[in-house]
């Protein structure tokens, strides 16, 4: 029975992370021999300025932030069998309704109540993308990945229009500063993270993690959206409606990646911007894979790739900082194929010891 | 503006499309999912400017293209089929790997991360000329491709084999199909065919350009969709998609409709037609399942 545990949970927990490690390592060697450097070098670079100073580090905190949200998105889309590869749209919406609602509101509002509309908002607009392949899926079966794709583009072109036509500073691409709901640095408190973007959204990000947490694993709600997750006909047989699952899944997962927006729009820029997201909730689909779609762990695979992302400009110097991208790919690459095939394997040795025993 | 002009602009824009969607479709036939198109198209028309870089032969270089294309499906398909990881999620790092390894080398080869130095390829490269355009032969071989993988889908005893692992591979199977062997061959046709999208782009214009495929892949990918998974279907949607976008910019000038907009047409055609308002899309049984 221990036996079992311990098994289970190298599968879920060490698997997915050291694949990712050892391959990231392996790949990397790899392109900066290619491009003539020594990869000892390189790595300790790459550390140095990501782990090895405060500012390095924040700038790792200030991109962990968002790829926590993204991450999150997609694990509680994926608890529920549900795909959701629409974060990123979700999080540019996000970001938009934090500004416009920091726009609207008065220079002099409270602080405590700014942030908080700022942040409901955020979470509200994310949640209204999210809610329309729920709907979608749960009214007509529509595939949710193929909705949250094209929803992405409509999502992204209506935006860009709404900055554009209405909202931006002239011969910019981002709406004016918000006048009220600005999360302050980390640096207000900490000298040393001065010039990173770090900054408090973090603590509110955490606690949404952790509040995943719960809900997940300490609720009805959130036991019916694995059991829908892990056997839809089994659940709906158990009574549990499958198709309202599935729109609140959609439409929390949105509403997470939405949150996603508040650290670039209320704590780093304090305005929103076009392509602020980067192909951050693409990532988030990585982040939840390696993060075995659990929040702790989610929390821990958005460091990783925020340190990727980040080393890659520590680097720049010595090896293109594009090799970080193609890292990513090979990484999420390698996880979604070296995992099942080595649990496979376990599983295979297991029971050929069972049957020679 | 006279029609023909309309039509050679809507030609123009569609030839990319027609060869991206070609592949979706044959691949999402033989139930792999195909969100790899953009991948594909970017290596593709990295590959051509390579290998006419090198060569000097626009020729050589659509082979290099489509090499490429070849590499990234046979990459597709060993994780999908062979290590039957998720295939979404497959189709991400695909993109994301094209997006980055076209970069790295972009750099490493040229000094450049935004863009490569003239290449030849096919036609002036200006894109002014209406009918300019007609002299590249990829032209026409775009033109080609949706009517003979229509005939081969439907008509040829590989078609039916397609579609049969695509519905259900069990029976395909039961009846002696190689259930793999045939989705091996659509998904690697599948990286060659879109991959030539990416081919005319590239030595259309004579060079590359980071990320120019510029979510192409995904409004064939609409395409495929929007037309049901049929090939011809497809065809008609990326000629309808291009047309709107030549509509587009035609219309830029004028500014009654907001380009963005336009841009949207394609996107929110494919997600009414998935919902299923006027005459459901409905994806072939088997796709994105493995068979074990």
């Amino acid at each position: 029975m221990m036996n079992q545990r311990v098994r289970t949970m190298m599968e879920e927990s060490v698997l997915p992370p050291l694949v990712a490690l050892v391959v990231a390592l392996v790949a990397g060697d790899l392109l900066i021999m290619a491009y003539g450097q020594a990869p000892g070098v390189v790595w300790r670079t790459l550390l140095e300025g990501t782990w090895g100073n405060s500012y390095g580090f924040g700038q790792v905190l200030y991109k962990a932030t968002t790829l926590t949200c993204t991450g999150l998105a997609v694990a509680v889309g994926l608890r529920a069998g549900l795909f959701n590869i629409g974060a990123e749209g979700q999080l540019a919406a996000g970001g938009f309704g934090a500004a416009v609602v920091g726009l609207m509101l008065p220079a002099g509002t409270p602080w405590l109540i700014a942030v908080t509309l700022c942040v409901l908002a955020a979470a509200l607009a994310g949640g209204a993308v999210g809610s329309v392949p729920g709907i979608l899926r749960a009214r007509f079966g529509a595939h949710e990945v193929i909705i949250t794709i094209m929803l992405n583009f409509v999502v992204l072109a209506l935006l860009n229009y709404l900055v554009s036509a209405k909202l931006h500073v002239p011969e910019t691409l981002h709406t004016p500063e918000i006048h009220a709901g600005a999360v302050p640095r980390l640096s207000s408190a900490f000298a040393a993270f001065h010039g990173s973007a770090a900054n408090w959204t973090i603590v509110i990000v955490l606690l949404a993690a952790a509040l995943v947490w719960g809900f997940l694993f300490r609720t009805r709600a959130g036991y019916e959206l694995r059991a829908v997750g892990l056997q839809s006909d089994a659940a709906e047989y158990a009574g549990i409606r499958s198709g309202r699952v599935w729109f609140n899944a959609l439409t929390m997962s949105g509403a997470l990646a939405g949150l996603g927006g508040i650290n670039f729009v209320l704590g780093y820029k304090n305005y929103y911007e076009d392509g602020f997201t980067g192909g951050a909730g693409f990532l988030g689909i990585a982040v939840a894979l390696i993060g075995r779609n659990n929040p702790v762990g989610v929390v821990l695979a958005a460091l990783f790739f925020a340190t990727l992302s980040q080393g890659g400009l520590a680097i720049n110097a010595m090896v293109p900082k594009q090799i970080v991208e193609v890292l990513q790919g090979i990484v999420i690459l390698a996880v979604a194929t070296a995992v099942p095939e080595v649990r496979r394997l376990l599983r295979g040795s297991m029971q050929r010891r069972k049957a020679s025993s | 503006m006279s029609v023909l002009l309309f039509l050679a602009q809507t030609l123009r824009i569609a030839v990319p499309y027609l060869f991206a969607a070609s592949g979706g479709a044959i691949a999402e036939r033989a139930g792999v999912v195909s969100l790899t198109l953009e991948g594909f198209m970017l290596g593709g028309a990295f590959g051509a400017v390579m290998g006419a870089y090198y060569t000097g032969n626009a020729w050589l270089g659509m082979l290099c293209g489509i090499a490429a294309g070849l590499l990234l499906g046979t990459i597709h398909a060993l994780a999908s089929i062979r290590f039957r990881a998720d295939q979404v999620v497959v189709g991400v790092a695909i993109n994301l790997f094209s997006v980055g390894i076209t970069r790295f080398f972009l750099q490493l080869s040229f000094g450049s991360s935004s863009n490569s130095p003239r290449v030849v390829g096919f036609g002036s490269g200006s894109g002014g000329g209406s009918a300019a355009f007609l002299a590249n032969p990829l032209v026409w071989l775009g033109l080609a491709v949706i009517p003979v993988l229509a005939f081969v889908v439907n008509k040829t005893r590989f078609g039916l084999r397609v579609r049969a692992v695509g519905e259900h591979p069990q029976a395909a199977a039961s009846v002696g199909v190689p259930v793999n062997k045939v989705r091996y061959i659509a998904v690697i046709a599948s990286g060659a065919l879109a991959a030539l999208g990416g081919v005319y782009l590239a030595l259309d214009q004579h060079q590359f350009t980071d990320s120019m495929t510029a979510g192409r892949g995904f409004i064939a990918l609409a395409a495929v969709i929007f037309g049901r998974w049929d090939p011809l279907r497809a065809g008609v949607a990326c000629l309808l998609f291009a047309a709107a976008e030549t509509l587009q910019i035609q219309l830029q000038a004028a500014q009654i409709i907001p380009s963005q907009f336009v841009a949207m047409i394609p996107y929110v055609l494919t997600i009414v037609a998935v919902a299923g308002v006027v005459g459901r899309s409905t994806p072939p049984a088997a796709l994105g399942k493995t068979s074990e």
